[in-house]
């Protein structure tokens, strides 16, 4: 068993409405004047019964392209946690 | 003319489907997502709007992978005729039946109004109802309705007039002001290559009828009823 994080985050130059708006509260509301860029993702924490790693990629690659991810607008990257 | 309206859980346009489908037709079938065979003989299959699955992990994305979507898109292969409407365009992404994404409203809004769609092809069972360049007004209800696809994909869309309906002003032109969320080159709607899908934003299926202040998506339904 091995516990693993999928991070999903958007591609550059996708509108990041939710990362604006939290760019504009920190900046407006806390009063700190030094953040920009900010961009949300997000990530998925999940046990796989497997310790191959080459299985655990081909797993995590289906899953993402199938479900997780839209290669659209994301990418994703992975660890062993 | 047999049409099903596929339910999905979270869908609540359904029933709105159903009752514009049964103008056109009085064989309707409203399926389960859980199913997992549809008939042959479908002409038309509507994907509803709504908030399917809670819109969790991104609008339409549970949904594309419910069981009944491996026979909507068996057959979209076939050439059975499929529309998807707001969440049902989504879910037709997610299911990369259609290109492209259905990303956050540019104001981060969620949009509930009126809008003026220019018919930007009307060479398609769906379309063929109206005239070519016809502005008509079709509701839209939507906080994921930002068109967003790479150059390539917007290119090809543009190149082999996929691109179905875009956002207009009064006098037909698609300018920034009246594009409601940000889509690129206001697409509202677009087709697949085979121009059997189509998925859309708007919401035709509550502008049949005037007392609903607008009666202009009558003629989509009606132009799928002469096309099967």
């Amino acid at each position: 068993m091995q516990k693993l994080r999928i991070h999903i985050a958007l591609k550059k130059g996708v509108l990041d409405t939710q990362g604006k708006a939290i760019e504009s509260a920190i900046n407006k509301n806390l009063g700190y004047n030094q953040i920009s860029n900010v961009r949300q993702g997000k990530f998925i924490d999940l046990d796989i019964a497997e310790t191959d790693p080459n299985a655990i990629k081909q797993i995590v690659e289906d899953i993402c392209n199938k479900l997780l991810v839209n290669g659209v607008i994301e990418n994703y990257s992975y660890q062993i946690i | 003319m047999k049409i099903a309206v596929i339910t999905f859980p979270g869908s609540n346009c359904d029933q709105d489907a159903v009752m514009a489908a049964k103008k056109i037709s009085n064989k309707v079938l409203n399926i389960w997502h859980k199913q997992t065979s549809l008939d042959n003989d479908l002409d038309l299959i509507i994907i509803p709007g709504g908030f399917s699955y809670g819109d969790y992990l991104r609008s339409g994305a549970m949904a594309s992978i419910s069981p009944v979507m491996q026979e909507v898109k068996r057959l979209a292969d076939r050439g059975n005729k499929i529309i998807g409407i707001c969440n049902g365009f989504q879910i037709l992404t997610e299911s990369k039946l259609l290109d492209g994404c259905l990303i956050r409203n540019k104001s981060g809004k969620f949009i509930c109004q009126s809008t003026k769609l220019l018919v930007a092809n009307n060479q398609s069972a769906f379309t063929s109802g109206y005239k070519q360049n016809q502005i008509i007004n079709i509701p839209i209800a939507h906080a994921d309705g930002n068109f967003f696809a790479s150059d390539d994909v917007i290119k090809k869309l543009q190149d082999d007039n996929l691109i179905a309906f875009r956002y207009v002003d009064d006098y037909g032109v698609a300018s920034a002001e009246a594009n409601p969320n940000g889509s690129i080159f206001n697409i509202a709607g677009i087709f697949n290559s085979n121009k059997n899908v189509l998925g859309l934003m708007p919401h035709p299926e509550r502008a049949i009828d005037n007392h609903l202040g607008s009666s202009d998506g009558s003629a989509l339904f009606s132009a799928l009823q002469l096309a099967c």
